[in-house]
């Protein structure tokens, strides 16, 4: 069993020596390299100028790039995209932060209406390059709304994109594609990964964004994951080593597109799979992918797809989320369940 | 001035011409003037053709030609002093109302009507004419308006935006949430608030407990002006003063023209369920056109044979607007699949390709997929 190294192509090739960089490091240097790059880029949005936002991710872009180009807007998520809708239709690349999960749903109506429309709705003639950066998910004992997971909302939507990195140097170059697309991307960050660290190579994008990415290989299980579950399903592959079961890790990096061809090749060599996420299980992310899978795979697989999520429940508060949140052990007991 | 000392509107809307006809007592429109005759002239002009349009697609809708229309009729003057006032540059951001605003900035009426016949969202190319797509959910289309003038503001232009709310659209968050933007921005944005007296059935006393709607632009720094909506010189002036105003950097106006919707909110509406005949009658006697049309033809600038060319254009403008709805629509099924994203999509070509089988299959007409691989996705727009 190998584990893969995060990037694709090797260090060397690139001359450059990668810089050590946590998840949220890596963030505020994409976004940092992108103002720097293209001066249609702009950033706003609720804490993100002087203080550098809750969690960083803009620290230092106010004092370097200027108020014109990083500022504080005011607090209403709906005049933030709805604002970064109209700069985007007058030229701009409007890079925008909703500051917890929950707090994106004020610009339900803009991002669903909107922005994911505009392109549609004028036959090709206005696109919006807008990213909208949404901290999520939870673990980090956040109080209720702060630790939602809003993917199912985001990638029901035609006309998104939506991506989520779980690892500094697809924290870094995801966002530079994201910021880089023609497309609106929903760049949603897991925020209990926000610290870990890694070298980074900031010469050369090691995936695009609309590929999922085979992080450990396995010959019996597909396991599925995305954010904040990637590690989990890495815990969960290393513990099932113990017990000589091989599990192959996915990461799928974009939930919207999603990367069939790179699952189904997984699913056909270990014809069985299962998807981990955090979002309550009913009509979750995890459903479509099950459906999808089956609906392309059914005759390779040897038991029905499983899911390891959330329970139906409201996001619980602090002190019980440890009941809730997907474990290494939830997954290997839901692996038991098949009859091998 | 201070930045925060901005004029409260006042009780009595700004008036250049009273509903007679004549010239409004001066005190009526504290530092503004009557437009010359020639602005006058043409604001006449784009009215009465903006109502035969009106008239004519409302016709059309009963017919069964189009899907729906919400109707203008009796807001000209405020839809048209709008459109007039705005220079080449300026953009504006309508909702589905204000169709005529969209006629007299000279977006060709099939393109207008395609969004209620049912082809496609939005017939034009909002870039050509300077106009957002007419937004159905109310309000949103006022924050797109600030981030639009913001980054022209960021890019040091002049341009400046104008959007158009009805009473009701006031109530929601997103125009609080756009008239506090605009004011704490200082973009060049001029809101022009429409109140027409209801939003579909409910009042605008169930609407609002402010005095006027245009009282709310205090709360946000901003000046704000309530101007009888019904007066096109005196929504002419505003507008035009708020708009060189923005152009010149000094931010936001909020406008409030009370006016009269003289139609049914749209064709399955009826108003007889929530507004007496005698409103709509006393509405009538304050007609923007008729008001206009006196005090130019009692100070000798419309003369009757000016009177018949207008109307010979406007018969021309219905005739054109009724042959447009014979004009075969653009439809092009798989069209559905063309503008969803600039980066291709498998799954979107893969359904592309099961619609494409399907209609090769079936024996309707538009079942020829000519031209069917060269979807522009991916184009760059
Ligand atoms: C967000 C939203 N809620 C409800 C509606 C349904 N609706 C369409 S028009 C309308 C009334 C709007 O009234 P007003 O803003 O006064 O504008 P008017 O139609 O009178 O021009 C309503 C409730 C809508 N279009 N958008």
């Amino acid at each position: 069993m190998t584990i893969i190294h995060h990037t694709d192509a090797p260090a060397e090739a690139t001359g450059e020596a990668p810089t050590t960089l946590t998840l949220a490091g890596a963030l505020g240097r994409a976004i940092g390299d992108a103002l720097a790059e293209d001066p249609s880029v702009v950033v706003f949005g609720e804490d993100v100028g002087p203080l550098g936002g809750v969690f960083r991710v803009t620290d230092g872009l106010n004092a370097r790039f200027g108020d014109e180009r990083v500022w504080d807007s005011p607090l209403a998520e709906a005049g933030i995209v709805g604002t970064a809708i109209g700069m985007a239709m007058n030229g701009m690349r409007p890079v925008v932060e909703l500051q917890f999960d929950a707090f994106s749903y004020p610009a339900f109506e803009q991002i669903t209406s909107h922005l994911a429309k505009m392109r549609n709705r004028t036959r090709g003639a206005v696109q919006l390059p807008i990213v909208i950066r949404i901290p999520y998910a939870g673990g980090i004992g956040g109080v209720e709304h702060h630790s939602d997971s809003s993917e199912a909302y985001w990638t029901h939507t035609p006309g998104l994109t939506v991506v989520t990195p779980s690892n500094p140097i697809d924290a870094y170059w995801m966002l530079r594609q994201a910021i880089a697309s023609d497309d609106p991307v929903i760049f949603l960050e897991p925020k209990s990964r926000y610290w870990t660290k890694d070298a980074v190579p900031l010469d050369h994008a090691p995936a695009p964004l609309d590929r999922a990415r085979v992080i450990r290989t396995g010959t019996d299980v597909t396991l599925m994951a995305y954010g904040p579950t990637v590690k989990t399903a890495l815990d969960a592959a290393a513990l099932a080593e113990l017990e000589d079961l091989s599990i192959e890790v996915i990461d799928l990096r974009t939930l919207s597109p999603f990367d069939d061809a790179t699952v189904n090749a997984s699913v056909r060599k270990t014809s069985r799979a299962a998807i981990i996420h955090e979002a309550a299980q009913f009509g979750g992310y995890g459903a479509e992918v099950a459906a999808r899978v089956t609906e392309r795979n059914f005759f390779h697989l040897a038991a029905p797809l499983l899911r390891i999520a959330g329970f139906d429940v409201p996001y619980p508060s602090p002190k019980l989320e440890e009941f809730y949140l997907p474990t290494a052990e939830r997954v290997l007991n839901a692996l038991d369940t098949w009859e091998w | 001035m201070s930045d925060h000392d901005v004029a409260r509107p006042g009780a009595e809307p700004i008036r250049l011409i009273d509903e007679r006809g004549d010239a409004a007592p001066l005190q009526r429109a504290p530092g503004f003037a009557m437009p010359d005759a020639g602005i006058l002239l043409d604001l006449y002009r784009r009215m009465v053709l903006a109502r035969r349009f009106d008239v004519q697609v409302s016709a059309l809708t009963r017919q069964g030609r189009l899907a729906t229309y919400p109707s203008a009729l009796g807001q000209e003057a405020c839809e048209i002093a709008a459109a007039a006032a705005l220079a080449d540059g300026d953009w504006l951001f309508p909702t589905y109302r204000d169709s005529i605003a969209l006629l007299a900035r000279g977006v060709r009426p099939v393109e207008i009507l395609s969004f209620f016949r049912g082809d496609w969202h939005s017939g034009f190319d909002p870039a050509s004419y300077c106009i957002a797509p007419q937004t159905t959910p109310l309000a949103t289309q006022a924050l797109h308006a600030v981030g639009f003038a913001m980054a022209a503001k960021l890019r040091g232009e002049t341009t400046a935006t104008l959007t158009f709310l009805g009473d009701g659209a006031t109530s929601e968050g997103d125009a609080h949430e756009a008239f506090n933007f605009a004011g704490v921005w200082q973009t060049p944005t001029v809101f022009v608030v429409q109140n027409n007296g209801y939003a579909i059935s409910v009042p605008f006393a169930r609407q609002s407990r402010a005095r006027t709607l245009a009282d709310k632009a205090i709360g946000y720094g901003m000046p704000g002006h309530f101007v009888d909506g019904n007066d096109v010189a005196a929504m002419y002036a505003v507008i035009a003063d708020a708009l060189e105003r923005a152009r010149a950097g000094g931010g936001p106006t909020m406008i409030e023209g009370l006016t009269y919707r003289m139609e049914a909110h749209t064709n399955s509406d009826d108003p007889s369920r929530y507004r007496a005949d005698e409103e709509v009658e006393r509405w009538r006697a304050a007609d923007p056109i008729a008001r206009l049309e006196a005090y130019l033809v009692t100070d000798g600038i419309l003369t009757p044979e000016l009177q018949g060319e207008i109307g010979h254009e406007a018969e021309r403008l219905a005739a054109s607007t009724r042959d447009a709805m014979n004009e075969a629509p653009h439809l092009d099924p798989l069209e559905l699949f063309d503008h969803v994203y600039a980066t291709p999509r498998a799954a979107l070509a893969e359904q592309r390709g099961f619609l494409a089988d399907e209609l090769a299959a079936s024996h309707a007409p538009q079942a020829s997929t000519a031209g069917a691989s060269t979807a522009d996705e991916g184009r760059t727009a």
